[in-house]
């Protein structure tokens, strides 16, 4: 092992505390106990204290910021700015450990379809509690803070800015990250909205809005004040992920609570309308959350690693305006043959369909931007999780679409397709780009040369991509099979199977899907490890020649 | 082209509100209509709000997470109608704050479920799902025989459901208590009102305890209503086209 640091002391400079941080987050602490002692159920008394206590260790870590002393400020770099990196670092930590957090929920929940003994009989462990925690766990607590820390990555360097607010950023990470702990032990706990992907009760929905809103001005103040007269194509992502998740985060989440001081809500709109509403929001958590999003890490990051710029630039402002113009017509799909009026069914459905045109105009981009530098595919196994990430996101906005046409989505609706496709898209598209950029910011951030093992990053890539396969082929045929079986007729015209022979016939691709999701899960320890000794700086002895990257460091933003 | 797309990528506001106003459409020409034109919901009778009772027990349904594997919305599809019984109509789940229609059957769907079995058959197989479905792979939940079902907030649920459209009368508020109890108990004096204010309500001593209203009883409660309400000899499919 060599050492790998390069780390200089920065020029040193007074840290100063805020007396206005301080006394919000004084307010933030009572207001939390107030919370508590009120109570009417115990689990909002446990999060009265949990939120009392997050406001005491925001203050202690303000004071204790002032009463160190002078420390390192950030290294200088570019003309006059410095940037704020440290929030971003502690997003990398995050993002990983929740990737490994979420990724465990996951491939427990999936055994317990294999061994309902699994579900232990107690109230906190069954499926229907943890299956919940697995979705926030891998889409906003894993995905959402690499959302956070990229986006502060990217904003910064394209505009040649320092992030806007000055602790508003950690703000925005720690109350982020509060909002995730108040939702998981909340479903545990039983406490629930019931709403897919917007299961967090009513409380922690307006934790996440103010949060939200910060996060905004910070993303929008820091925009203002660069020093590049364009803003980059990655930043019209991101501002669209963020404005659009604000919208349909308050308009699906409307309830009114049955008491100021408990955790029970009731939803604003009921049966039909709600239903609209929530797939109005559930689909395009998809379209903005999980494509949009990582749409601004594949528009920055694959250029930077590839050292190449972007494929098209009158191609990405196509993509981008049809894209969130068409994806938010989607949401119907996934109330096909319900008591959804048929136009509104019909209308989902073409919007669907249209929806896979810009889809591949930016996976195009994304994937065209790697001409001239092919042969870095051989070398670069970052570059290869890269392009593996866009060619599956080709693959589910393909797939979306066939499954979006009613004929088709009456044999794949409530079935394990779906699920399979869910993940074709999560475990290849998103987490594979998220797992690529993490590996390039990991030694970006903590300032070393290189990565302390590409080999490992290999092994990840492989132990991943089989995983994935095992995942989606395996749900792909129970999925169809069980969609055929429950519409399958006999000679004398009867139902040919009863429900629960369906369920029978699927086990062995419940093993083959829990274990490809191990296989996933294996991967991403592998990866944490690899990080892990990264930041440590030090560098795996290995064989380097065919492996050998072109290092890169510091080259031009892609404009 | 004629608007340059410099304005955008030079101006962060005007970025936004593009933003903004691009992805607001598809919402407020798909959405809103629901809440106005008069055939989104179909005329029916036979749906009223739900019972005291009832209501905790969705909550229970709701808390447990039972929508992740059970969908409660039959499609008009031939399989189905015969498997489930007459596709769900708006018009039932119009009380629902929120639906429940759910999005996966890892079990079966339970849109029509209330009655079909009976409570004994139930509250086995919640309490241990295997030991009359040996190839279940359902948690199960023996604890909702032990807890105690809270419901001393049950009229502030009922006025908060109130206040968002579902028609309970102030005499169902005012007689919350009484009601709930009186549906677990078939012995008490109330379950004659009760039916009144809430006809078809399943009046039983749910779990064979009649010394406790438990969890069980509630969530019991709530199935056995499921997909009942309306009164399909009178219902017109033709005039309710969509």
């Amino acid at each position: 092992m060599t050492d790998n640091r390069m780390v200089e002391a920065g020029p040193k400079r007074p840290a100063q505390s805020n007396p206005w941080l301080i006394g919000l987050l004084a307010i933030g602490g009572f207001l939390g106990l107030f919370l508590a002692a009120k109570a009417k159920d115990g689990v909002m008394e446990f999060h009265g204290y949990l939120f009392m206590a997050a406001a005491i260790a925001g203050i202690f870590a303000s004071v204790s910021k002032a009463f160190d002393g002078p420390k390192a400020a950030p290294v200088e770099r570019g003309p006059g700015v410095t940037y704020n990196d440290g929030v971003i670092r502690a997003g990398v930590i995050a993002s990983m450990l929740w990737a490994v957090v979420g990724l465990l929920a996951g491939d427990f929940i999936a055994w317990q379809l294999v061994f309902p003994e699994l579900n232990l009989d107690l109230p906190w462990t069954t499926f229907g509690r943890l299956r919940p925690l697995h979705t926030s766990a891998v889409i906003f607590a894993f995905g959402g803070n690499v959302l956070l820390c990229t986006s502060f990555h990217v904003v910064q360097r394209t505009c040649k800015a320092r992030l806007a607010g000055g602790p508003a950023g950690w703000f925005v990470f720690w109350g982020y990250n509060l909002f995730i702990v108040i939702a998981a032990t909340g479903y545990v706990l039983g406490v629930t909205q019931s709403k897919e992907y917007a299961e967090p009760e009513w409380y922690a929905d307006l934790w996440l809005t103010v949060v939200w809103v910060v996060y905004l001005l910070v993303f929008l103040g820091t925009l203002r004040k660069r020093t590049e007269p364009h803003i980059y194509v990655a930043n019209w992502f991101y501002l669209a992920f963020i404005v659009t998740v604000a919208m349909l985060h308050i308009v699906n989440n409307l309830a009114l609570p049955i008491s100021l001081f408990g955790s029970k809500s009731v939803q604003a709109f009921s049966g039909v309308q709600d239903a609209l509403t929530q797939w109005w929001y559930g689909h395009n958590a998809v379209g903005f959350f999980l494509t949009a999003g990582f749409l601004a890490i594949m528009y920055y990051y694959v250029p930077k690693r590839a050292g190449r710029p972007v494929y098209s630039y009158r191609l990405s402002i196509v993509h981008f305006w049809s894209l969130i113009f068409l994806y938010i017509w989607a949401g119907p799909h996934h109330l096909h043959w319900t008591a959804l009026p048929d136009w509104a069914q019909t209308l989902g459905m073409v919007f669907s369909v249209m929806l896979w045109m810009p889809s591949w105009g930016g996976m195009i981009n994304g994937l065209m931007t790697l001409s001239g530098a092919w042969d870095k595919l051989r070398t670069d196994p970052v570059i290869r999780m890269f392009v593996l990430a866009i060619a599956f996101y080709g693959m589910s906005t393909f797939e979306g679409p066939v499954m979006s046409i009613k004929a088709v989505n009456s044999l794949s609706h409530y079935t394990d397709w779906t699920v399979g496709h869910v993940h074709s898209g999560a475990l290849g598209w998103v987490g594979m780009i998220s797992f690529a950029a993490l590996y390039y910011l990991t030694p970006v951030m903590w300032e070393r040369t290189r990565l302390y093992s590409l080999k490992l990053v290999n092994w990840h890539f492989w132990i991943a991509t089989i995983g994935i396969l095992l995942y989606i082929t395996a749900m792909w045929v129970s999925g169809i099979m069980e969609g055929l079986m429950w519409r399958a007729y006999d000679a004398q015209g009867f139902l040919e199977y009863s429900f629960i022979e369906t369920v029978e016939v699927k086990q062995p691709f419940n093993i083959i899907r829990a274990v490809g999701g191990l296989l996933y899960l294996l991967g991403a320890v592998v990866m944490a490890y690899n990080l892990w000794r990264t930041v440590r700086g030090d560098v795996a002895k290995e064989a380097e020649p065919a492996l050998r990257p072109s290092v890169v460091t510091d080259a031009a933003p892609a404009e | 082209m004629g608007l340059k797309h410099e304005v955008f990528e030079k101006n962060s506001l005007i970025l936004t509100v593009g933003i903004l106003v691009t992805v607001a459409i598809g919402g407020l020409v798909e959405i809103s209509p629901l809440f106005y034109l008069e055939s989104t919901v179909e005329k029916v009778q036979g749906v009223r709000p739900y019972s005291p009772l009832e209501l905790k027990g969705r909550d229970i349904y709701i808390r447990e997470g039972c929508y992740n594997c059970h969908s409660q919305m039959v499609r008009p599809l031939r399989d189905e109608v015969e498997r489930y019984g007459h596709y769900s109509l708006a018009a039932e789940s119009m009380y629902d704050h929120p639906f429940q229609w759910g999005s996966k059957r890892t079990g079966p769907d339970l849109a029509r479920v209330g009655g079909r079995y009976s409570n004994e058959w139930h509250v086995a197989h919640l309490a241990d799902p295997r030991s009359v479905v040996p190839e279940s792979i359902m948690p199960g939940y023996p604890h909702l025989l032990e807890y105690r079902l809270k419901f001393d907030n049950i009229q502030d649920a009922m006025a908060t459901h109130a206040a968002v459209g579902v028609p309970y009368s102030e005499a169902m508020i005012e007689n919350a208590r009484s009601d709930l109890i009186a549906q677990s108990n078939p012995a008490h004096d109330g379950a004659f009102d009760l039916e009144e204010r809430y006809p078809k309500a399943v009046v039983a001593d749910f779990d064979g305890n009649p010394e406790t209203v438990t969890e069980m009883d509630a969530l019991v409660a709530y199935l056995q209503m499921l997909g009942t309400l309306v009164d399909f000899s009178v219902y017109d499919a033709a005039e309710n086209l969509r």
